[in-house]
């Protein structure tokens, strides 16, 4: 039998997807087009909180929306009716996460040289997306209310990558034994520098802050 | 959950570092897998088997996982603790201004031919 050779590799799986990520933004910098990587369980109300969120900034900005599912495309034809902005479906073939080629191969398919802002809809998953970067610029998350103020002990991961997390259906708060302010203190342990922002979706209450956040970041970006 | 999407990327670089050492068959992989990764080794090798049985260079190839130990340093009292049994507070001075210093890796060492 021949002796077992072996060869050292010593190297990060996530390595290539880091170095894709990198590229990407880079490649958006220069088209002045800013990528949000907007993440949630499912059934938070992401497609609820877009649609909102469009509505207050598709006169101001120029925007797209790639929606990630394992399978179907109703989120996309959802957000198409409802607003009108380009809208496409990703599907990831099974697998719980986005990574930085699959949303490369997105962008390949919107007019990215006529638009300041693409939304990705990340699939519905607290674990997974966390652990890919998409090479967007900043990462968002919805925390719905019913689904309780200790996620972010939970899921610690999720809560310190992301830049804004959006606590929503604050609507039904007097049901549900969800305290905003230890939500917003587990946030801060996770992650320091996050926005908390608490809006009710179904309402339109509070999405204004939300899409000011974004309209500001999208301006930053092209300016720098 | 997201072990499958892990394997494809081993899949990748394990079949590179194949083609770059003019390799014919690997017989093992062997991963080191930080505690707090949040890979688990038991899913990581289902998924393997069913995926690096697609493909001639890594048939019946055994994925070997090393564990390694997750540790946390605290910035108050400079000192090192194991994160898994105390998690974010440290168990010397109690503070909670404390960072991971390894437990986290999800990294191929070495493949065997």
């Amino acid at each position: 039998m021949d002796p077992v050779r072996v060869i050292e590799i010593k190297k990060s799986v996530f390595a290539d997807n880091e170095l894709d990520a990198n590229n990407l933004r880079n490649e958006l910098k220069t088209k002045g087009v800013y990528l949000l990587n907007l993440m949630s369980s499912p059934g938070s109300g992401k497609t609820t909180t877009l649609i909102r969120t469009i509505g207050l900034l598709k006169d101001k900005i120029r925007m797209a929306v790639m929606e990630a599912d394992i399978d179907s495309d109703v989120d996309a034809v959802k957000i198409k009716e409802a607003t009108g902005i380009q809208s496409i479906q990703l599907h990831t073939g099974g697998m719980c996460h986005l990574d930085a080629e699959m949303t490369r191969q997105g962008l390949d398919n919107v007019s990215l040289d006529q638009l300041d802002l693409v939304i990705l809809e990340n699939v519905g998953n607290l674990v997974c997306p966390a652990e890919f970067d998409t090479g967007a610029v900043s990462s968002a998350m919805i925390l719905s209310v019913p689904e309780g103020h200790d996620k972010p002990l939970k899921y610690p991961l999720m809560f310190s990558v992301c830049d804004v997390v959006v606590v929503n259906k604050m609507d039904v708060l007097p049901y549900f034994d969800f305290d905003l302010e230890k939500c917003k203190a587990y946030v801060h342990m996770r992650n320091p520098k996050a926005t908390v922002i608490p809006i009710c979706a179904k309402t339109g209450e509070g999405v204004e802050v939300f899409a000011q956040w974004l309209l500001d970041e999208v301006t930053k970006w092209k300016q720098q | 959950m997201h072990e499958l999407g892990i394997v494809f990327y081993i899949i990748k670089d394990v079949k590179q570092a194949a083609l770059d050492n003019g390799v014919e068959h690997v017989n093992a992989v062997v991963m080191n897998i930080g505690e707090v990764s949040t890979v688990i080794p038991d899913y990581l090798r289902d998924c393997w088997r069913w995926a690096a049985d697609k493909e001639d260079v890594l048939r019946r190839a055994e994925l070997k996982c090393n564990i390694l130990p997750a540790v946390t340093f605290c910035e108050d009292c400079q000192r090192e603790y194991e994160t898994v049994k105390y998690g974010k507070t440290c168990p010397h001075c109690g503070s909670e201004h404390t960072y991971l210093v390894r437990g986290n890796e999800v990294e191929i060492k070495e493949i065997e031919v």
